[in-house]
């Protein structure tokens, strides 16, 4: 399904209740949750209880769904993540709330924002396509697993300065992929 | 102008969810004073986005959709996380992430002096227990007792600012200290200094043992 489409079918949820659309992102969603979540060892069951908190969330907070910000992927993870931790550690995860007067970024120009978020993902998902394995694997685990740095490091066998400059090769490559402006 | 940020490390394990509370708020609280930042992190989100839109899909229950279903009508239970409510602080404005586990004025707050009039201190309420995070006073011209960290430690500058070596650190500026780092912050002398200071836990407890600190 396309991002757009996703996109569709949260905002009838959102707008409408559309019970239909719901069940389209469960059923596009909520195999990959699970998957997301075993990959992390977690028992399919436990998976099972997650993917149903983290789409009930969808449905209540879907009028929060920004498609100018984020993709609807980006915006599941996030729920997702911050559901686990709420789950598991019993922990809040404090979210970014840009301050009004928040230093701006140099070249703050009016934009189609929606269209700059479809040519981010796109360019992303090439960009992840490309990344030397080596550096997608760091950030695999990083993301998958929830290790810590030294963890990755004895895991890997490898020094725990090694495992922070892969992980900034890796996203500042990922970056300098991406077109200028969306850096 | 903010001239220290965290590296792009931690912004992945901020993203990842890797992060004890005490130091994810330290790096929202930067990232929302600090337009650039919110942006890194935005990007990588979007990995995580890109990762769960790729992960290998394992197929869901038979009754897993009509289960979710049957409950879409229930009442929003409270998480298992006490939701706070972000306090709206008139006289000096926090960054919103700070504002969820601060009710009341900053003036108003039950401030503790440290180590018999050093500087003072309060510790916000966190939900979890791994970490410790606090908002500290320090005077103007303060110097800091030469400490070494036994642990993880980040310092965010909310309001005046002190030097450490040749560093200026100002609002928004942001430092983390590792295991064996020692440092010796020199608060400016025309104002006090307002920071969030986050810890791991165990570093919060041999804190108590530090002998200039004489707690």
């Amino acid at each position: 399904m396309t991002n757009d489409k996703l996109s569709l079918l949260v905002e009838a949820v959102a707008t409408r209740r559309d019970r239909q659309a719901f069940s389209a992102l469960f059923g596009h969603f909520a195999p990959r949750l699970k998957g997301f979540a075993m990959n992390r060892g977690v028992s399919a069951a436990v998976a099972e209880d997650l993917v149903q908190e983290t789409m009930l969330t969808v449905w209540r907070k879907a009028d929060s769904f920004d498609s100018s910000r984020a993709s609807v992927p980006t915006w599941i993870f996030t729920i997702v993540r911050n559901k686990r931790i709420d789950l598991f550690r019993r922990e809040t995860y404090p979210e970014v709330e840009l301050e009004q007067a928040a230093e701006q970024p140099d070249d703050s120009q009016p934009s189609d924002e929606r269209t700059e978020l479809a040519e981010l993902t796109t360019h992303l998902h090439h960009a992840m396509q490309t990344l030397p394995s080596e550096q997608k694997a760091i950030l695999q685990q990083a993301f998958f697993e929830e290790k810590s740095h030294r963890a990755i490091a004895a895991d890997l066998g490898i020094p725990l300065g090694t495992v922070k400059s892969r992980i900034r090769l890796a996203v500042n490559r990922l970056r300098d992929a991406l077109p200028e402006e969306h850096r | 102008m903010i001239s220290h940020h965290p590296g792009e490390e931690l912004f992945v394990d901020y993203v990842a969810g890797a992060l004890p509370e005490a130091f994810a708020l330290a790096i929202a609280t930067h990232a929302s004073l600090c337009a650039d930042c919110a942006h890194r992190i935005q990007t990588i989100e979007a990995i995580g986005g890109d990762l769960l839109a790729n992960v290998l899909p394992v197929p869901c229950s038979d009754d897993a959709l009509a289960n979710v279903l049957a409950r879409l009508d229930e009442p929003d239970a409270a998480s298992r996380a006490v939701e706070r409510r972000p306090f709206q602080s008139g006289s000096h404005n926090l960054p919103s992430p700070l504002n969820r586990y601060v009710d009341r004025p900053l003036h108003r707050l039950p401030w503790r002096t440290i180590g018999r009039g050093l500087f003072e201190e309060f510790q916000l309420p966190l939900t979890g227990q791994d970490s410790k995070a606090a908002l500290c006073r320090l005077p103007p011209g303060m110097l800091v007792p030469h400490h070494v960290h036994w642990g993880a430690e980040y310092v965010l500058v909310l309001d005046g600012g002190y030097q450490d070596g040749d560093k200026q650190f100002r609002r928004g500026d942001f430092a983390a200290l590792d295991l064996g780092d020692t440092h010796q912050p020199n608060v400016d002398p025309d104002k006090a200094c307002l920071c969030l200071v986050v810890q791991d836990a165990p570093m919060w407890q041999s804190m108590l043992v530090d002998p200039f600190l004489r707690l």
